[in-house]
């Protein structure tokens, strides 16, 4: 066996030479003989009857391929939790860019004028846009009440806690719309053949969800349908459904054709008509005893899911789990909804709804510790769960996790008192104010509740005829090291040099459904299935008399060999099966939420130029406990990254909506940070280990995006004494908060040293 | 994307690419990054928004840094051009390449290429540069994945390289 671990080591990436060369395949690159390229025909209003369709003179229609809903052999909707979307609308409309049409053509500079030149007339309808509108039915959208889904989560006696209350604090909290805007835009490329069925390529994260919508689509047998991820730019979560719709438009277009068929998005199309972050509405109330502990409260989480379900009945879950952040909460209600409005559906995105309850949450404990008069420090140490301690789904903590020494050393490394002594002692006077903001928050890995269990993902790992293995899994990679770290646990299981260990590229045909590559579940779930089946292989070549215990690299290489000359290929497959003891209630939302926790207390030092109105972050601190950290490099990559998404969040990113639509779905005006508006991030591990997952590894690829908007909020407060529940929190509105006394804080003088 | 073609017709065009000879028949309006990936294959250049904002389609045209998809195929005539694929000597890769590998440069990959061009012009202007020199030679080159700390420390690695070889 090794001398030398694998896992805990920043090996060379595996896709890495590829990526830097510019050698990697994405769907762009890739180019079939033969091939159309494809355009979308869109909606252009909110809510209305379609009436009439025209296509326009100067344009040579019968070059085209023309595709409507008629065209679909299968069921016209986007199959995936529920069967609500449309592939192609046919008699309404219901979001603005909504899908009517598909054109093809040969030369791919025709398209965008013949896009034009379709023209469509409605009957409008009235529409609705906001939480509110949709929340008072004035129009029902969706359903009988425009509600996608409701969840509720009770713990212990609420309504006797109000009146033994020392205080009762509310707040209500908002955040926006936010764009993944990975760099490499939705694309895919299909081809169909009645002997095969269809072959869809793409940049993508989830190869078998495309997989089940191309089945009920094309009403074709799960055979006849393949999928296969190419190189993908970044994904974010933004390529968790939206790309069923891609691929289920290029397969209308190649079977209509006979031809190959490409589509690729460019960045107005990617950001006006694919999914974004849900906007949400937290509101809180919380009774506290006198001495600043957290007695109940009531939380009601609310997000806009736009015009059709899609995902938002799991981002509203997840939201709401963590809805109470790493605190302990002796009673607790829950209410969470989501609702529908006349805007593209809202998806996936790093976080799914977490970012945006523990925005809430932690802006919440800064206003409660100014109610008690107990600094953002000691309010956090006084309520933080506790092992032994249950969640507000009665999750109770089995880890030895000590928050308030997370805490302690992360103030130590940010050099928080001092700083916010100092800032203090300058009295805040001149153009510049400094602040600092603490948040504390935690991030649950894999599904939720019983969803691995549903799930029942299956690995496979193949023993090759030159010796190596060969990782057998529908994850995909798209930026956060998949490849990387799948081959590490596998090279660490086997005793083999990391070199030993190749993984396949995701494709339908040859890998088993390993389940979405999403919910930070790649690592410790499908991590531990990784390692399981390498273990078997081994097993195998034992079994089979080929190879002994405690074998060299050399011995299982030539075992290996034995074996494919001998048997040919062999494979072993590994289930998932749920761990003994894990019980979850999908009924009340009760039980053991996620197998595993990651916890964190990230800390942000901001300046806000009193000329500008501009916030710049000068230094953040991100300290977290994820486990193992099986990569180093890769790890801190997820947590900077993630980060820098994060203060994109709270400061930069700005959806700017008319009649639902994106108004501002461009690069040029949506803005995200760049290299010069970004401080050090600096990045701590605690590591504390975990029996579920491989190695004591834990999901990381989430955690990093929910921190970082309340640290930074908190900052702002802390600098200029004014509260701020919104974001993106753009100079704008700090402009108009300072100017309204009514915003002033009553409780802006400093309670440090209570 | 709009119709480059302009009502012209195609113009023979000849220029330089990673130090070979190329000749073209293009329109004279059509982008360097299509002429670069549908007439050369040279697809490590990447569209990421089209309007040069982004810096995925990178490029050095005489060496200077310009976004390939704000450039007319015209303006390209006569001009040298380096492309990612033009940088490693068959599998050496060159030291900016090796540094971005080792710090954790590139994650998704799809800005690395105009990444590392953007490095390279940097690199040939000033040498040494300071943090605050990467900083804001990056500013043009967009990355959603990395935060841009570890393509800065890239960087800054390569150039320590450079000045030590």
């Amino acid at each position: 066996m090794n001398a030398d671990p694998i896992v805990g080591k920043s090996v060379p990436r595996k896709e890495g030479r590829d990526k830097v060369t510019g050698r990697s395949q994405y769907v762009d690159d890739m180019t079939l003989p033969n091939m159309l390229f494809g355009a979308t025909v869109r909606s252009q209003i909110p809510r209305g009857r379609i009436k009439k369709i025209t296509f326009g003179p100067d344009i040579a229609w019968d070059e085209f391929v023309v595709v409507s809903a008629n065209d679909i052999p299968g069921k016209n909707c986007i199959s995936l939790i529920g069967d609500d979307q449309p592939c192609l609308a046919t008699e309404f409309v219901n979001h603005p860019e909504e899908p009517i049409l598909l054109l093809a053509h040969p030369d791919r500079h025709l398209l965008p004028t013949a896009v034009q030149a379709v023209s469509i007339e409605y009957d409008p309808l009235p529409a609705i846009f906001t939480i509110d509108e949709s929340e008072r039915c004035t129009q029902v959208i969706w359903g009988e009440n425009n509600v996608f889904k409701t969840y509720l989560i009770e713990k212990g006696d609420l309504d006797s806690v109000w009146e033994k209350a020392g205080y009762i604090v509310e707040g209500e909290y908002t955040t926006g719309a936010q764009e993944q805007l990975y760099i490499e835009n939705n694309g895919m490329i299909a081809a169909f053949d009645p002997a095969h069925g269809i072959t869809v390529w793409g940049s993508l994260q989830c190869p078998y969800y495309i997989h089940k919508a191309l089945m009920a689509l094309c009403n074709l047998p799960a055979e006849k349908v393949r999928v296969v991820q190419m190189e993908t730019g970044g994904a974010f979560g933004g390529k968790e459904d939206y790309p069923s719709m891609i691929a289920a438009h290029a397969a209308l277009l190649a079977i209509k054709s006979g031809r190959p068929v490409k589509i690729i998005y460019d960045r107005l199309e990617d950001m006006v008509a694919t999914t974004k972050r849900h906007p949400s509405r937290t509101r809180h109330r919380t009774a506290v005893s006198r001495d600043g502990k957290i007695l109940g409260g009531e939380i009601d989480f609310t997000i806009d899911g736009g015009a059709y379900a899609t995902l938002s009945s799991v981002v509203l879950s997840r939201g709401a789990i963590h809805a109470g952040g790493p605190y302990y909460w002796p009673s607790v209600r829950i209410r969470a909804k989501a609702v529908a409005t006349n805007a593209p559906p809202h998806g996936a995105f790093r976080g799914f709804g977490a970012p945006q309850s523990l925005f809430a949450m932690e802006r919440h404990m800064d206003r409660i510790a100014q109610t008690v008069g107990l600094s953002p420090v000691e309010i956090r140490r006084r309520n933080f769960l506790q092992p032994g301690q249950a969640t507000t789904t009665e999750q109770v903590v089995r880890e030895p996790i000590d928050l308030g020494k997370l805490l302690d050393r992360a103030l130590e490394i940010s050099d928080y008192h001092a700083k916010r002594q100092s800032f203090a002692s300058r009295h805040q006077v001149g153009t510049f104010r400094k602040g600092m903001g603490i948040a504390a928050f935690l991030h649950g890995a894999g599904f939720t509740g019983s969803g691995e269990r549903y799930l029942s993902s299956v690995v496979g790992v193949e023993g090759c005829a030159d010796g190596s293995v060969r990782v057998l899994v529908s994850s995909t990679e798209f930026g956060q090291g998949t490849k990387t770290v799948l081959s590490q646990i596998a090279a660490e299981a086997l005793g083999l040099p990391y070199e030993n260990v190749i993984v396949a590229q995701p494709d339908t045909f040859e890998v088993p459904n390993s389940g979405p590559t999403v919910a930070s579940r790649t690592v410790m779930v499908v991590g531990s299935l990784v390692k399981s089946a390498a273990l078997g292989i081994a097993q195998i070549l034992i079994s089979s008399n080929l190879l002994r215990e405690g074998y060299s690299p050399d011995e299982f290489r030539a075992a290996c060999r034995q074996h494919v000359s001998k048997h040919g290929q062999f494979r072993c497959w590994s289930r998932y099966e749920a761990p003994a003891g894990i019980f979850w209630d999908d009924e009340k939302y009760r039980g053991e939420a996620y197998a595993a926790f990651a916890w964190a207390v990230y800390i942000a030092e901001v300046t806000v130029d009193l000329t500008t109105y501009s916030v710049s972050v000068d230094d953040f601190v991100a300290l977290q406990e994820v486990g193992r950290v099986l990569h180093p490099l890769l790890a801190r990559g997820q947590i900077i990254g993630g980060v820098a998404q994060g203060i994109g969040f709270s400061l930069y990113e700005k959806v700017v909506w008319q009649n639902g639509r994106m108004q501002n779905g461009q690069m040029t005006n949506y803005i995200m940070p760049t290299s010069s508006d970004l401080p050090p991030i600096r990045v701590f591990f605690e590591e504390l280990g975990n029996v579920h997952g491989a190695y004591g590894a834990k999901g990381i690829g989430e955690l990093p995006m929910d921190g970082p908007a309340p640290a930074v909020v908190n900052a702002v407060e802390d600098a200029l004494g004014t509260r701020f529940d919104s974001i993106p929190l753009l100079p704008e509105e700090i402009m108009d908060a300072l100017l309204d006394p009514s915003r002033q804080n009553d409780a802006t003088l400093s309670c440090e040293g209570r | 994307m709009s119709d480059s073609r302009g009502g012209s017709d195609k113009l023979e065009i000849s220029f330089t690419v990673n130090g070979e000879p190329k000749k073209v028949r293009s329109y004279p309006m059509e982008r360097l990054l299509d002429v670069l990936r549908l007439g050369l294959g040279l697809t490590g250049a990447k569209e990421g928004c089209g309007e040069g904002e982004c810096g995925s389609c990178s490029v050095l045209m005489d060496g200077t840094l310009v976004n390939s998809c704000l450039v007319p195929a015209l303006q390209a005539a006569g001009t040298s051009i380096v492309t990612i694929e033009g940088l490693a000597h068959g599998e050496r890769l060159h030291v900016l390449q090796e540094a971005f590998l080792e710090c954790g440069g590139a994650q998704c990959g799809i800005c690395t290429p105009g990444m590392i061009l953007a490095a390279l012009h940097l690199l040939n202007q000033k040498p040494e540069p300071t943090i605050e020199n990467i900083r804001e030679g990056f500013s043009g080159n967009l990355c959603r994945c990395t935060g841009y700390s570890q393509i800065l420390e890239a960087v800054a690695e390569a150039a320590r390289r450079r000045s030590t070889a």
